[in-house]
């Protein structure tokens, strides 16, 4: 069986917006290019925001503000509780306040070789030269960065660069940002521009005349299913992680606005690009709901080692030295612990696969501060890392002042997402994608700190430059819920809830997406292989048609009913895994988060093959009975050299 | 160990709701609160009743999402957010009594879950600093004293829970109100909207039925991110210079 | 409710400094007793000072009661339903009996007018001399007097130790890392006028003044 027996090929796709001519000026062209909307004009036109975190959030409010109609939704009951802001170490902006020798063009050049060279060089250029905006915005706001004695910022060197870049808040800087951005945004919403939907769940987007004009949302405490129409539509819907169950991810995370967005048309970009964090606590047992992070920081102090012995289960200080094995400082001398997250995550695995990982399930490293408390004492590893080891006591009942810390990577952020071009708008005119839930910057693979740089760089600055260009055209001919498309698309969803509820099969929600998330871990994971994700093709579809026959969902519509929302969040789960897997299949290559056992150097290192795999594949839905259609974007390297990467 | 729940279920706002009992066996000492729920739930499920609801979500302590009331503490036993507590808190044998946040301006949607959005119009009514977006000068025009910056970051890291609230004897936010009033006031870009801004949130506060402060304190002791309760006289004291120069 | 408070403090202070006066005899306390209806005399007329400063307790008193009603309300209406399981943290036995505490020391007030300043309640015997009713008073076989004094003593004692507290923190006088202090101090002065109350009563009541 060849892989094109899952796939067609399809026409080459192209961003048609990012302006020639010399990388720095791309930006400033294209804003000049786009048209503009006379602020009078501006409140005739309508926005939908899908999503409140960083990036929907940012836009949302910087829209308010801009005098344009936006109605925003969000499943939380505030904006506030996104899962950006989960995220802890720190934003990278090129701001060169340590006159270390950063510039835009290195944290271009950085964040290019990060992602592998799997990203657009435009995109990530303006992704550069938008942080230095970042910060003085978020700052005007009262985000409460550190700072120096000398009242000034202070950064730190985050994920390995050379340059000391990254903007922090003690470990908490996505929750001082998002709330930086909820704040604006409420600002916004009291001042009338901004109409605020909690507890909402988009459910389908609605397309009239190839544009898309609207959503339906339902309303997560009454039930009601609601029609919404606007000029445009936003999702900023953030990443699809928990397709894996475990992840870092929040619980209500989820695919769904994308993925119905991509049935209705819209190209998912690189769905298998997974970033695997290599420092998350390790899973205690099968009641185990989600995975907890630990900062990357950690790495600069401890020391990862497994015993030499394989099923040694001795007390870890109990291991003498020279029965331990540090394999990252005996396979990569010259970074250590310090190499990147793929790299890192990818060698725990291969260790624990030998037989040799830690812990009740063995799925674990050692984490070791011992050698840390001894060169600075107890005192100033707790004043850098008190916070970090208070967590860890708290969830695993362990001191790690005394015993070695077992860590285990975990599914933390997706790379791939809808596809957009330079406007940040996917092939659906009308639809935009912002954050996470888009494709654009990481390549591969994503740098740390550069998450909240994205989600924010889209949010403030890029979308809305962008979408005046597509808005100058409206306001667009008015509907109403009376509109075949309309109906149709509530007529979808009702349906799909009314066979949910009317199954009463005999296997929980829950119970089918540990299922999916152990396929996906399993076969689509840290390391894939063609017959691995063959198997975990056919284990999917077998999956997804018992799903349809056999769960058990209570309640009515009518009502809060979350096993309801989790039931149509884990069948758009069931599908998007499908697609992730062959994404995968067809990348017969290695390349950042993507490592295809097949495509290896003679030292087990991942082996990029630029000459056939330099594109974005864009993924056409081809209906539930027929194949996705592969549309390649090919990715040309103009400023940046492309080379294997290496940290020996 | 082996458990007896007693959960507060109440299927709609308007229900009159009731405890219901449930026993739990083999629940690991190692699981989250929140995970021992999840459990019941799968159970509850499979044997046909409705599960419980209740609000969660990062499960890190971050979202503030989650928050019920544990055999009568905020949270539960420990000073940490109900995702993060650990059946280890417990005994095996226990009875343990799960009640939603109780207060008018945070009615019950159903079971376990309130409405909290009485929160976000108290930030609306001023919780903000107003800075449009491109209209920022260099993040480093004005420098900000470490020791201002970091008492802002300690305010600011509230994770607008509710266990103030629920905690507290009189159904009080001023803990909430104060850590922004307090976050926002410690910086210089707070300052033009300083005095408009405390009088603007305390009067959105009162007009949500909150109860008012009697500077008990157990806020502060339930707060799982140690908002110290001096915000609160921050608070005030902003409150009635505002009011002496006349403002609101 | 803070300001209030404050007032009836300073003047509990100084209620309490007068009754110390006891341990110097009869003509020292009765003197004293008098010099107050003279406080400020030419200038104010004779009782002046006295009744200006019953006038501003009265209003402080009725203002305090009156927010203390108005908070009440509020707070009770806060929370309609009731929690099943409840348990304190943080909650001082003070802060807790504030309201009840309040209720037995405006009881307490009348009564002690009415025993104290106007004498329609006298035991012992009704007298001209501030001193003799004291004595007369707090006679062992008028112990139930004592008992009610000193337990109303104490109900003072713990609304200082919380009211004085809560006052500072609402007048904005609560400053990061001032709290153990500020605790500290409310308990002093609670301790200070609860004790310096409670020993002229006993004193008479155990034989030490007649």
């Amino acid at each position: 069986m060849s892989d094109t027996d899952y796939f067609i090929v399809g026409d080459p796709v192209r961003d048609e917006k990012a302006p020639e001519g010399p990388i720095n000026e791309r930006w400033d062209k294209r804003r000049f290019s786009a048209r503009l909307v006379n602020p009078a004009n501006r409140r005739k036109l309508s926005v939908i925001m899908v999503g409140t975190g960083l990036a929907g959030a940012a836009a949302a409010a910087t829209l308010g503000e801009a005098g344009y109609n936006v109605t925003t939704f969000c499943y939380q009951d505030s904006p506030r509780r996104a899962h950006s802001i989960a995220a802890q170490g720190g934003i990278n902006a090129a701001k060169n306040y340590r006159n270390d020798g950063d510039s835009i063009y290195r944290l271009f050049y950085d964040t290019v070789k990060g992602g592998d060279f799997r990203s657009r060089e435009s995109n990530v250029y303006r992704l550069a030269q938008t942080s230095v905006e970042i910060i003085d915005q978020c700052v005007a706001q009262g985000v409460p960065f550190a700072r120096e004695y000398g009242g000034l910022l202070d950064n730190r060197s985050f994920g390995g660069v050379q340059v000391s870049r990254t903007f922090y808040a003690r470990g908490q800087t996505g929750q001082q940002l998002l709330i930086g951005a909820y704040q604006a945004l409420e600002r916004q919403i009291a001042a009338g521009t901004v109409e605020m939907n909690t507890r909402h769940e988009m459910l389908e987007l609605i397309v009239v005349d190839g544009k898309a004009r609207g959503i339906i949302a339902r309303d997560m405490v009454t039930g009601e299913i609601e029609t919404h129409f606007a000029d445009a539509v936003v999702l900023a819907t953030g990443g699809y992680g928990n397709v894996f169950f475990l992840s870092t991810n929040a619980m209500g995370s989820n695919v769904t606005a994308t993925w119905r967005a991509h049935r209705k048309g819209a190209l998912f970009a690189n769905p298998c690009y997974t970033q695997i964090h290599p420092t998350c606590i390790p899973v205690s047992g099968d009641y185990q709901s989600k995975l907890t992070l630990m900062s990357e920081s950690l790495r600069n102090d401890g020391r990862i080692w497994v015993p030499k012995k394989q099923g040694d289960t001795r007390d870890p200080r109990q291991i003498p030295e020279d029965e331990r094995d540090y394999y990252l400082e005996r396979i990569y001398p010259s970074f250590g612990n310090l190499v990147p997250r793929d790299i890192a995550s990818r060698a725990a695995k291969n260790v624990c696969d030998e037989g040799r990982g830690v812990g009740p399930s063995g799925l674990g490293v050692y984490l070791d501060f011992a050698d840390a408390i001894q060169r600075m004492g107890i005192k100033a590893v707790e004043a850098k890392y008190g916070n970090l080891f208070d967590m860890y006591q708290r969830i695993t009942g362990e001191n790690p002042y005394e015993v070695p810390m077992r860590i285990y990577p975990a599914v933390h952020y997706t790379m791939g997402g809808l596809w957009v071009d330079y406007d940040l708008q996917s092939n659906i005119p009308g639809l935009f994608v912002t954050g996470e839930a888009n494709f654009s910057d990481h390549g591969a693979n994503r740098l740390g700190a550069s998450a909240l740089m994205q989600g924010l760089a889209d949010g403030y600055f890029v979308l809305p430059n962008t979408i005046n260009d597509y808005l100058a055209d409206g306001p667009f001919e008015k509907i109403d819920e009376s509109h075949p498309e309309a109906v149709a698309a509530k007529e979808q969803v009702t349906s799909r809830i009314d066979k949910l509820l009317s199954l009463q099969g005999s296997r929980t929600v829950d119970s089918f997406h540990k299922e999916l998330g152990q396929i996906m871990w399993e076969y689509c994971g840290m390391e894939r292989t063609e017959e691995g994700l063959t198997k975990a093709i056919g284990l999917i579809r077998e999956l997804r048609a018992e799903f349809w026959r056999d769960v058990k969902v209570l309640g009515t519509n009518d009502e809060l009913n979350q096993a309801l929302e989790k039931a149509g969040r884990v069948a758009d789960f069931l599908e998007l895994g499908e697609l992730m897997c062959i994404d995968a299949l067809h990348r017969r290559e290695s390349c950042g988060g993507h490592f295809r056992a097949e495509s290896q150097t003679e030292d087990g290192e991942a082996l990029r093959h630029d000459d056939e795999f330099a594109y974005v594949a864009a993924w056409e839905f081809g209906g539930d009975d027929s194949k996705p259609v592969l549309h390649k974007e090919n990715l040309e390297y103009e400023y940046v050299e492309m080379k294997q990467r290496s940290y020996k | 160990m082996n458990i007896t729940l007693r959960v507060w279920r109440q299927k709609g706002p308007d229900d009159k709701g009731r405890m219901a009992t449930y026993k739990l066996t083999d629940v690991s000492s190692d699981m989250s609160f929140l995970e021992m729920l999840d459990v019941l739930n799968e159970k509850l499920t499979l044997e046909g009743e409705d599960p419980v609801a209740f609000d969660h979500d990062c499960r890190e302590g971050i979202c503030g999402a989650c928050g019920v009331v544990i055999d009568g503490e905020a949270h539960g036993p420990e000073m940490t957010t109900t995702c993060q507590l650990h059946m280890r808190s417990f005994n095996d044998g226990d009875t343990i009594t799960v009640e939603p946040w109780r207060a008018k301006a945070f009615p019950v949607i159903k079971d376990l879950v309130v409405d909290r959005g009485a929160f976000d119009r108290i930030i609306q009514a001023g919780g903000y600093i107003s800075a449009p977006t491109g209209t920022a000068p260099d993040a480093h025009a004005t420098p900000v004293p470490k020791a201002d910056a970091d008492r802002a970051f300690d305010a600011a890291t509230c994770i607008s829970c509710g266990a103030c609230v629920a905690a507290c004897p009189n159904a009080s936010a001023m803990l909430f109100t104060a850590a922004k009033v307090t976050h926002l006031g410690m910086l210089p870009q707070g300052q033009p909207e300083r005095a408009a801004r405390v009088v603007k949130m305390v009067n959105q506060h009162d007009e949500e039925d909150f109860g008012n402060c009697t500077n008990i304190g157990e806020c502060a002791a339930v707060c799982p991110k140690g908002i110290p309760l001096d915000t609160i006289s921050q608070l005030n004291r902003d409150l009635l210079g505002s009011l002496a120069k006349g403002v609101g | 409710m803070a300001i209030t408070g404050a007032i009836l403090v300073l003047y509990l202070i100084a209620h309490m400094y007068g009754n110390l006066k006891i341990f110097s005899g009869q003509e020292a306390f009765d003197g004293y007793a008098h010099s107050l209806r003279e406080l400020g005399y030419p200038l104010l007329p004779y009782e002046g000072f006295l009744w200006i400063a019953r006038i501003v307790l009265l209003a402080s008193i009725l203002i305090h009661i009156y927010a203390v009603v108005v908070l009440w309300r509020r707070n009770h209406r806060a929370r309609t339903a009731r929690y099943q399981v409840t348990k304190r943290v943080q909650r001082s036995y003070s802060s807790y009996t504030m309201r009840y505490g309040g209720i037995l020391i405006a009881l307490f007030v009348v009564f002690h007018i009415l025993h104290l300043t106007t004498n329609n309640i006298a035991p012992g015997g009704r007298s001209d001399s501030p001193y003799e009713r004291m004595v007369n008073g707090f006679q062992p076989e008028f112990w139930f007097v004592t008992l009610f004094y000193l337990a109303s003593v104490v109900a003072v004692g713990l609304h200082l130790r919380h009211g004085i507290w809560s006052a500072v923190t609402t007048l904005g006088g609560n400053k990061a890392g001032r709290q153990g202090k500020l605790n500290a101090l409310a308990t002093a002065i609670a301790l200070i006028v609860a004790v310096g109350f409670a020993i002229p009563p006993l004193a008479v009541t155990f034989g030490l003044v007649s």
